[in-house]
């Protein structure tokens, strides 16, 4: 009955059932073995030419002193690359940006995506419509998307300080590129709004798993619209919602595009991504950008993982299942 | 009284509704509309919404730019290419993990998830000196390896929640008929999977359609930039007055190719999004 997080869990217990389906000869599974192996192996190969290989080489140059541009002066310098990132005041500046988007975006995309759900949930009219907007501003290139919101609060070009200097903190004149804050706004804005209608669809999704008995049932008991949400609607989509937050979490940690159309990363505005992408293009620093690299990959584990136990879903455990 | 809720509850649906439509449609309104304003409006400064003239000299200029519509070749080459061979790899990846029991199942699970987490941008710096020895910087293949790469995890998982779909009976009555297993899985399975790959095609397509940092960082010169690259490179004759109309003509006719794909399939993309990741 419960949601539960989803693909290895489906697929294990496809497998499974497999298993138990046709209890084969060992010949038979000996050759279907092999024959697994061989459809995997393809996949398996790509997928770890481009990140274990690369990763692996990262993290033996994050131990070198190694500029492409000097590449005499490579040198070996065990950990001191990373002791110098950890020192470094712009490298705490950037982090503690991206976790500031990471957790403004993800929430406020979870209220709004949840809305949205409800209403399309709830929608008897013109569904194909809706789920078609929907999915506009998710298969919108994201340069896009921070193209049309930079136009919006452009100084001279932009609807945005035109429309709103009602409001006592916008101006005719309010330069939104010009200081932390609200530079920082319009990227969050941009996000946002790309990344909103994959919040809701799986949301959505997670909603239609919420027995419209029990909420019947509840609403007989005299249940207020309030506790039917937090006691009904609520727990049963918390697998749901782990999914999704997990999903938009670890993709908003990792912000580029926005930044990199938006500010170029002036006014402070540099996410970790953004940082590590300038060390080791702009400054051609790979020694110095590897280490980067490598702290880049362990944070994105780190952050998985708390977000896995603060949800208490154990994905262990639903692989275990199987 | 439940007739008065329900009615309070069609109004808010309807104003969720609009609210919905506003979200979705206004930006995109908003580029359009600015594809249509003069280089002499735009230089000026407009803050209104609409342009004061409409002209279709953006457009004009747009497709006879041609470092912008080599781009567009570069899009469409390396995201069909990468797409299509995304999905074979996946697909017979996916029918060995819903259908077979082999050893390694799990790991192979597992790397998928943790590919799908993985920070791109820790991987510009290796790829980039890896490429360079292997000649493939700058070059088409050099995006397409690594955009097979990271769609493959969308894909094997949304292809295995497909196939777990299918009535496998018939692969068994093939095979009782003296097929084997290939021929089982090539001739019954292929045709009765080929919506779930269709589905699978379309959300990697959106990804390479849409990949930012690889493409900036592992291509130097037109020859193989793709739109979002080229569109981030491109500052105008003015470099403190960005081309506003140019910019946004261009994002409109990038978005094209989004939109008629959304309108012909926007069953199948929320079918695919949703299946590999809820499940009840």
């Amino acid at each position: 009955m419960t949601a539960t997080v989803a693909p290895e869990k489906d697929v294990t217990k496809s497998g499974k059932s497999g298993k138990s389906a046709k209890k084969p000869a060992s010949d038979r599974s000996s050759a279907e073995n092999k024959l697994g192996l061989k459809l995997v192996a393809p996949a398996v190969v790509l997928m770890l030419l481009v990140t274990a290989y690369p990763m692996l080489q990262a993290l033996y140059l994050s131990l070198f002193r190694y500029r492409l541009t000097a590449p005499d002066d490579r040198a070996f310098v065990g950990v001191d690359n990373y002791l110098t990132i950890l020192s470094d005041d712009q490298f705490w500046l950037s982090t503690g940006t991206t976790v500031l988007i990471m957790v403004v975006t993800v929430a406020v995309e979870l209220v709004i995506g949840f809305a949205f759900a409800m209403v399309m949930h709830r929608i008897v009219f013109a569904r194909g419509l809706m789920r078609t907007s929907i999915l506009i501003p998710y298969g919108i290139i994201t340069v896009v998307s921070a193209f049309a919101w930079q136009f919006a609060f452009s100084l001279n070009n932009g609807f945005v300080n035109a429309w709103f200097n009602w409001l006592p903190w916008i101006a005719e004149d309010t330069n939104w590129f010009g200081d932390y804050w609200h530079a920082m706004f319009a990227i969050m804005v941009s996000e946002i709004w790309k990344t909103t209608p994959f919040m809701a669809l799986l949301l959505l999704a997670g909603l239609a798993q919420v027995s419209e008995d029990m909420l019947e049932a509840a609403k007989v008991d005299g249940a207020t619209w309030t506790q039917r949400l937090t006691k009904v609607i609520l727990p049963n989509m918390r697998a749901a919602i782990m999914v999704a937050v997990l999903f938009r979490a670890l993709d908003a940690y990792r912000i580029f595009d926005n930044i990199f159309v938006m500010t170029k990363g002036a006014e402070g505005t540099q996410s970790i991504s953004f940082l590590t992408y300038r060390q080791v293009i702009e400054q051609m620093q790979l020694g110095l950008g590897s280490a980067m690299s490598v702290l880049l990959f362990l944070s994105v584990l780190l952050l998985a993982w708390l977000i896995v136990k603060l949800f208490r879903v154990d994905l262990a455990q639903a692989r275990g299942e199987g | 009284m439940a007739g008065n809720t329900s009615g309070k509850t069609a109004v808010g649906t309807w104003i969720g509704f609009a609210l919905i439509m506003l979200w979705c449609l206004f930006p995109v309104a908003w580029i359009i509309s600015l594809s249509f304003k003069s280089e002499g409006e735009t230089a000026a400064g407009s803050a209104q919404f609409l342009p004061k003239e409409p002209t279709f000299d953006n457009y004009k200029a747009i497709i006879d730019n041609p470092d912008f519509t080599r781009a567009l070749i570069n899009s469409f080459g390396i995201a069909l290419i990468a797409t299509l061979l995304s999905v074979i790899f996946a697909t017979l990846a996916a029918y060995a993990i819903a259908r077979l029991e082999f050893k390694g199942k799990r790991l192979v699970l597992s790397l998928a998830l943790a590919i799908a987490m993985f920070p791109v941008v820790a991987l510009v710096g290796p790829l980039f000196d890896m490429w360079t020895t292997f000649g493939l910087f700058n070059t088409w293949p050099g995006l397409i390896i690594p955009y097979m790469s990271f769609t493959l995890p969308l894909a094997i998982w949304t292809l295995s929640a497909f196939f777990r779909e299918i009535p496998w009976e018939m692969e068994q009555a093939a095979q009782v008929d003296g097929a084997t297993s290939w021929q089982a899985f090539r001739k019954v399975i292929v045709p009765l999977a080929a919506p779930g790959v269709f589905t699978a095609a379309i959300l990697t397509f959106f990804f390479a359609w849409n990949e930012f940092v690889l493409a900036i960082s592992l291509t130097s010169t037109t020859s193989s930039r793709t739109v979002p690259a080229q569109m981030s490179f491109f500052v105008g004759p003015d470099p403190f007055n960005p081309p506003y109309a140019q910019l946004a003509t261009a994002s409109v006719i990038v978005t094209l190719p989004v939109i008629v794909i959304v309108l012909l399939f926007q069953r199948k993309i929320v079918a695919g999004l949703t299946s590999g990741a809820v499940k009840g």
